[in-house]
């Protein structure tokens, strides 16, 4: 069995159909690239993954490593190691992005009954982390995500990804809004991270973000369910031809 | 059936966390007859061996209080309090001590499990302290009485007075008579006025011309006997350039019906001084159905009566069933300066309106407000402000931030800010903002991994940095343990 298992997931938003019945495999230490168009439902997949309210799964079951996760919490899911990159990371005022890594960090270790870090080790850590992400201090010291730029809270949340270890990690849109230069910073951060240990997601619109995370594989949404999978060639044809071809294989 | 017992045995522990200062000494106490009258403001003062003086004080307040109406302007309700039905003075038994050994064991063991020590031996040899850590020196105050005093020996070498206001009236009744009643007067409102009548203890704190007080000074107040009020009067004067900083923390046990406490905190900064107070209060809030819990109703003031002296008010409240609580300044020198730095956290069915007044009367005073107010549960919490600049008061300066912040749908937050300027040269500022915790940044923090409550204190901590920064450091890191106590089983 796959490391995580999509099956025949159905999900309404406010009683709006988004997902009808998504299938989806991700092996253990593969990454997959999840392409499609606006609204073929790529960030609803992400969310319903994390636990988010509001998305009500009507059928269908998600297993991680066997075990399904639709019950658990946001947070017990978290310490499982799913872990979701945000496409619009949300601001927390007032908390420094240091103290919120250690406070979460630490939650997670503590729902698995692991040790908390001290404080020189966390510090270590995260210094070390932060370095290959072009963080400074000054950052980790700023309140979270609070007046960053958009390169910025892209690179925390890949800072926070490093720090917290996921076995699955979500990349929702995680190129949206970076210009060229940041795109590559945060694409090296997550090659760094690739490892047999830890399966990926990268849900993005353009084939652009997948010429630096070469994806294992591609699969294509359209109207709430992956319509056609591949090897990383695939994006490359996307590009070329647009996504109108799957839009009646949807159908 | 293991699983129930587990549940029931959870239940039971939140509960103690919520409120883990809620248990009763076992002490034999000494009580003055239920009920107030004439001969109740007579007993307490030949209970304290008080000269004639005070009893006369006293006197005048009782009878202008039978003169007075409880003030009803204030967002809060609550049942009529029967005045007549409560004690207003109670002592643990055996008296005079000649010093700490003779202390109750049992009064000793309280204060120690609410983490404060009374014993300098224990404070100066025993643990090991983390680096850079100050000493405080303690009064701790039980009831209506002052049973231990910590550090006096240290203090004095410096010409620092810090001692029981029942021993100060023995000791300095010139101190005393001069400025006891001289910012907070015996006829300033309903609670303080009846305070005048029946306070019992508190503290008393002198700091003389030029002096920095050597150690934070701090009072600890604990309410132990049933249907008794507390009723504590704390003076502190700061002569010309001294410098203190006070501490004041108090909790009561947990008990079905409400209590009463109502206290008067008077300060007085001469020329240059400066005088730093902050509270982190935490008296019992009731039970989840609203049921007992303190009324706190309190006045405190503060006089910069020189000039260029400053006085910063700083506090937490999380406790009691009702805070009715201004503290605030009297800006009478020229270039003086008042500061108020307030959380106020309501849960459950708390109600709170606390807030403060900076009456600018001399030239370029200059004061600053910073509100933190939060509510959860079905909690209200208000906050009631004046700022005034009097005609005199040319170039006053107020800057007021006022935020609030809701947890859940059944709570209320307000605000009430009164401005006054009488001359053209003053400028005042105000900002104020209502939010309530998003869906979405308690989900980001709960895709890390926290779970619902952490994630709250964690956003409601960084709501109230600005105000937690003002803290004395123990106290900052006391009072952030307090906010994820006091907000414990807001979200669900």
């Amino acid at each position: 069995m796959a490391f995580l298992e999509v099956k025949n997931l159905h999900v309404e938003v406010e009683d709006k159909k988004i997902l009808n019945g998504l299938t989806l495999s991700v092996e253990k230490g593969q990454v997959a690239a999840i392409m499609g168009p606006n609204g073929s439902g790529k960030s609803t997949l992400a969310y319903v993954l994390a636990g988010k309210d509001n998305y009500k799964v009507t059928e269908g079951d998600v297993l991680l490593d066997g075990e399904s996760i639709l019950e658990m919490a946001p947070d017990e899911r978290a310490a499982k190691g799913v872990f979701l990159a945000f496409q619009y990371p949300v601001e927390v005022p007032g908390v420094a992005t240091m103290t919120f890594l250690r406070t979460a960090l630490n939650a997670q270790r503590k729902t698995r009954g692991e040790a908390e870090f001290s404080t020189p080790e966390f510090m270590k850590l995260v210094r070390e982390t932060s370095k290959h992400l072009g963080i400074d201090q000054e950052m980790l010291r700023r309140a979270v995500n609070v007046g960053f730029s958009g390169g910025e809270k892209k690179r925390n949340e890949i800072l926070q990804m490093a720090v917290l270890q996921p076995r699955l990690a979500v990349l929702d849109e995680t190129d949206s809004g970076l210009d060229i230069d940041a795109l590559k910073i945060v694409a090296e951060g997550v090659n760094r991270l690739r490892s047999p240990e830890r399966s990926m997601i990268v849900i993005t619109h353009y084939q652009r973000l997948l010429n630096f995370i070469v994806p294992d594989v591609v699969h294509v949404m359209a109207k709430g369910k992956v319509v056609k999978s591949g090897g990383k060639e695939l994006a490359l044809q996307l590009e070329a031809k647009g996504y109108a071809q799957f839009a009646d294989e949807a159908a | 059936m293991p699983a129930v017992l587990e549940t029931v045995e959870q239940v039971r522990c939140i509960d103690v966390d919520q409120y883990k200062y809620g248990f009763v000494t076992d002490i034999e106490s000494e009580k003055a007859p239920k009920g107030l009258s004439e001969d109740t403001v007579r007993f307490i003062s030949a209970k304290k061996s008080e000269p004639e003086w005070m009893l006369a004080w006293r006197l005048e307040a009782y009878k202008r209080w039978l003169t007075m109406r409880e003030p009803t302007w204030a967002r809060v309700d609550y049942p009529k309090i029967d005045y007549q039905n409560a004690y207003y003075y109670s002592a643990p038994k055996k008296k005079a001590l000649a010093s700490l050994d003779e202390v109750d064991p049992e009064i000793l063991k309280t204060y120690e499990k609410l983490g404060i020590p009374l014993r300098e031996q224990e404070i100066l040899a025993g643990v090991v302290r983390p680096e850079g850590e100050r000493r405080v020196a303690v009064d701790a105050v039980f009831d209506s009485v002052s049973v231990a005093t910590t550090f006096k020996e240290e203090l004095k070498k410096a010409g620092v007075i810090f001692m029981p206001m029942s021993e100060a009236i023995r000791e300095h009744p010139d101190l005393v008579k001069k400025y006891l009643g001289s910012v907070v007067p015996t006829s300033d409102n309903f609670f303080a006025t009846l305070n005048s009548a029946v306070f019992s203890d508190g503290s008393f704190v002198y700091v003389p011309e030029g002096v920095r007080c050597p150690m934070e000074l701090s009072t600890y107040f604990r309410i132990n006997e049933a249907n008794t009020g507390q009723f504590e009067r704390t003076l502190i004067i700061a002569d010309k350039g001294a410098y203190v900083s006070y501490l004041e923390g108090c909790t009561a046990p947990m008990r079905d019906e409400n209590q009463l406490h109502a206290a008067v905190v008077e300060l007085v900064a001469l020329d240059d001084a400066e005088i730093k107070y902050s509270t982190v209060q935490n008296w019992y809030p009731g039970d989840a159905d609203g049921k007992g819990g303190i009324f706190n109703f309190v006045t405190k003031r503060g006089d910069c009566r020189g000039v260029r002296s400053k006085i910063s008010w700083t506090q937490v409240e999380t406790g009691s069933a009702i805070t009715w609580k201004y503290p605030s300044c009297i800006l009478r020198g020229d270039n003086s300066r008042g500061e108020f730095y307030s959380i106020a956290i309501s849960n459950g069915h708390q109600q709170v309106d606390s807030g403060t007044k900076m009456l600018h009367l001399g030239k370029n005073t200059t004061s600053r407000i910073i509100s933190k107010g939060i509510a959860a549960g079905k909690s209200n919490n208000t906050y009631r402000g004046l700022v005034s600049a009097h005609r005199k008061a040319k170039g006053a300066r107020n800057f007021t931030n006022c935020d609030s912040l809701l947890i859940g749908h059944e709570c209320g937050a307000h605000t009430v800010p009164y401005i006054e300027a009488k001359n053209s040269s003053a400028t005042f500022e105000h900002e104020a903002t209502t939010s309530k915790i998003s869906e979405d940044m308690l989900f980001y923090c709960r895709q890390r991994g926290m779970s619902a409550e952490e994630a709250t204190a964690l956003v409601v901590n960084g709501f109230v940095k600005d105000v937690l920064q003002q803290l004395p450091m123990e106290f900052a890191v006391e009072a952030q343990k307090l906010i994820s106590i006091s907000l414990e089983g807001s979200v669900g």
